[in-house]
């Protein structure tokens, strides 16, 4: 340790001890993150129980924002016309009901189990209109073409949701989520209904199976594996190249640094200067 | 006679022992031995040897640079270090050679993907470790073994003297005059009325670098009547289709579906907007059904501005962050943008597809020299 000792004291030091630090925390972050889970869930079946059962739900968790008819207030929309597949979507996703308003509702653990949600999403389908909740088949990604599902997503979602669905930032605080943790009905349903500032592509313009393509191609690039091991957030076709440049570059400045940099007095003694 | 000069201005102690850098050869000792012992004690290293104390006649122990590490218990060690680097960048390399033939790449029966990965992971690890360990085992052993010395190389003028110039030019001089061409104006005339062509010819050759781009950045192929497609699914779309308020899509025109060069400049994005929404200076003439297509080529530099937030009907470009008011024109709210996304004039069929009424009425995408 005596060499780490003598050499703390050197002006590039804390540089290098902070890039360090930086380098460590990032590889840890990247290790953690990035592990996702899916889970999948049975159809849908609704009944007058149900939409009772439903609404008193709904009149508990839901009304204090939007309204006790769902007619939406001045910090809530009205859901009348939302549709089952939105309410399974923000609800099942735990967007729903919301912690705090943010410029984003974050995802998080869903409060209710699907049963719950299945009757919340009945009462306010029974409410009028919107998309229903899709099937597991809809939503399966067998056999689809990912193909074109990448090319549909390139041109449609990619600027959002970053060409690998890793997410990236919009603005005021508002960012698309990253794709990692979607379960397929839940991508369905979220280009179905549009949740937050994301567009609407309805079944008519982006047919089902133009989605499940897309499904595919999404739950297809996140399964892949990392070449070099670590998925460096994969924030964009460039990661590995800037992890290079600001890491090794700023390792080769600081090896250069030292290689040149002059030695102490006391080791050199009466040999310097004798010029 | 240049040398007179040179004389003027050196010592003769530079003269007879000039000023040495690493991996030039010694002076020769017989240009040593001239100098006298108090002026290569202050020159050379830390064994200041008088001509008296050298061991043999032949060689002299003249030593310019010390020959030994002011400390040689620490120096073996790092010896030992570097030494231990160097058979590891060997043993690498060999690691090299072995990653080369275990791991295959064209094996039938694994994933070929992952069997270039694993062989590309073998050899690069193998060979960055081969070159770091000699690299680090150099440095080692310029910090820690070889002697710390300082040297300094002198930089000298690098023009000729003043003799030397004055001799080329008065060549130069009664070499034109031998020459004629200062007598006979008609050789020199007829000389550069030949020379100048022969060098200006080539120059013709550049038109074979491409048509001129004419007014084709003035327009894309959007024509009237033409039907919009969903990019990729390729499949037109009616009013009736596209009826989710907040909806968007990419279209490109009917016909040039694969056409890329055309896509380039006439991709747009359809969106569809809330009843009232849609106002001056869009141009509602334009628009379908609260509908309103624009071009998705950036203004700024090209990229696809397409992040659409349908909550605040803005445009973001993801390159830098331009942003549009998609309801009001798509006039710039933010950014380097110069000018708003123009707008593709859209209507329907008679079989109620949305089409085209006719081109952008202006250039679309970044500007141009002679845009205006």
């Amino acid at each position: 340790m005596r060499w780490i000792t003598a050499r703390r004291r050197r002006p590039f030091f804390g540089y290098a001890a902070v890039l360090l630090a930086l380098v460590a925390v990032g590889m840890l972050y990247a290790a953690v993150t990035g592990l996702g889970g899916s889970t999948a869930s049975a159809g849908s079946g609704s009944s007058s129980a149900q939409i009772t059962e439903g609404k008193n739900l709904f009149a508990v968790s839901c009304a204090t924002c939007h309204g006790e008819y769902a007619q939406g207030s001045s910090v809530a929309p009205s859901l009348i016309g939302a549709g089952a597949a939105a309410v399974d979507f923000q609800v099942g996703t735990g967007r729903m009901p919301l912690k705090e308003t943010n410029a984003e509702a974050p995802r998080k653990t869903p409060v209710f189990n699907q049963q719950q949600i299945y009757a919340i999403a009945a009462y306010v389908a029974s409410l009028g209109g919107g998309p229903a909740i899709p099937s597991d088949q809809q939503v399966s990604a067998a056999g689809a073409d990912t193909a074109l599902g990448q090319s549909l997503f390139n041109a449609n979602c990619a600027q959002c949701h970053n060409y690998s669905g890793a997410g990236d930032a919009l603005t005021y605080g508002k960012y698309a989520p990253p794709l990692t943790q979607a379960t397929n009905r839940q991508i369905y349903e979220a280009m179905l209904t549009g949740p937050e500032a994301m567009p609407v592509f309805n079944d008519t313009t982006l047919t089902p199976v133009d989605k499940r393509d897309i499904i595919a191609y999404v739950t297809q690039t996140r399964a892949e594996a990392n070449p070099g091991g670590f998925s460096l957030g994969r924030v964009g076709p460039t990661t590995e190249g800037l992890v290079a440049w600001l890491g090794g570059i700023g390792a080769l400045v600081l090896a250069a640094m030292w290689i040149t940099a002059k030695r102490r007095e006391d080791h050199t003694g009466e040999i310097t200067g004798n010029r | 006679m240049s040398d007179n000069d040179r004389d003027l201005e050196n010592t003769p102690e530079e003269r007879h022992a000039p000023h040495r850098v690493i991996g030039t050869p010694p002076p020769a000792h017989g240009l040593l031995t001239e100098a006298g012992p108090g002026e290569r004690a202050g020159r050379g290293g830390t064994e200041p040897h008088s001509p008296g104390e050298a061991e043999g006649p032949e060689t002299p122990e003249l030593h310019e640079l010390p020959t030994d590490p002011p400390d040689l218990k620490a120096a073996k060690s790092w010896e030992r270090v570097a030494a231990a680097l160097f058979l590891i960048s060997a043993l690498a390399s060999a690691g090299f050679v072995a990653a080369y033939v275990g791991l295959e790449i064209g094996n039938k029966n694994g994933n070929v993907v992952d069997a270039t990965l694993r062989s590309n992971l073998g050899l690069g690890s193998a060979m960055a470790l081969a070159f770091l360990a000699i690299g680090v085992g150099m440095v080692i052993w310029v910090r820690y073994i070889m002697p710390p010395v300082e040297l300094t190389e002198e930089r000298h003028p690098m023009a000729s003297n003043p003799e030397d110039r004055s001799a080329f030019a008065q060549t130069l001089i009664e070499g034109a005059e031998t020459s004629q061409i200062t007598k006979r104006p008609l050789l020199r005339r007829t000389l550069i009325a030949a020379t100048v062509p022969v060098a200006l010819a080539p120059l013709v050759i550049l038109r074979d670098m491409g048509p001129l781009p004419g007014t084709s950045l003035r327009h894309t192929v959007w024509k009237k009547g033409m039907r919009l497609l969903v990019y990729a699914s390729n499949q037109p779309i009616t009013a009736a289709d596209f009826d989710s308020a907040g909806g968007m899509i990419t279209v490109v025109p009917e016909g040039y579906q694969d056409n890329d060069e055309q896509l380039a400049k006439a991709t747009a994005i359809i969106i569809k907007m809330e009843p009232g929404q849609l106002q001056a200076p869009t141009n509602l003439n334009w628009t379908v059904d609260n509908i309103v297509a624009y071009s998705k080529i950036c203004t700024h530099v090209g990229c696809p501005a397409a992040l659409y937030e349908q909550t605040t009907q803005h445009i973001l470009c993801p390159c830098h962050q331009s942003t549009f008011d998609a309801s009001r024109g798509a006039t710039v709210l933010f950014g380097p943008a110069p000018r708003p996304l123009p707008q593709l004039p859209i209507t329907t069929n008679a079989q109620g597809y949305l089409v085209a009424q006719s081109d952008f009425h202006e250039p679309v995408g970044p500007s141009f020299w002679e845009r205006g």
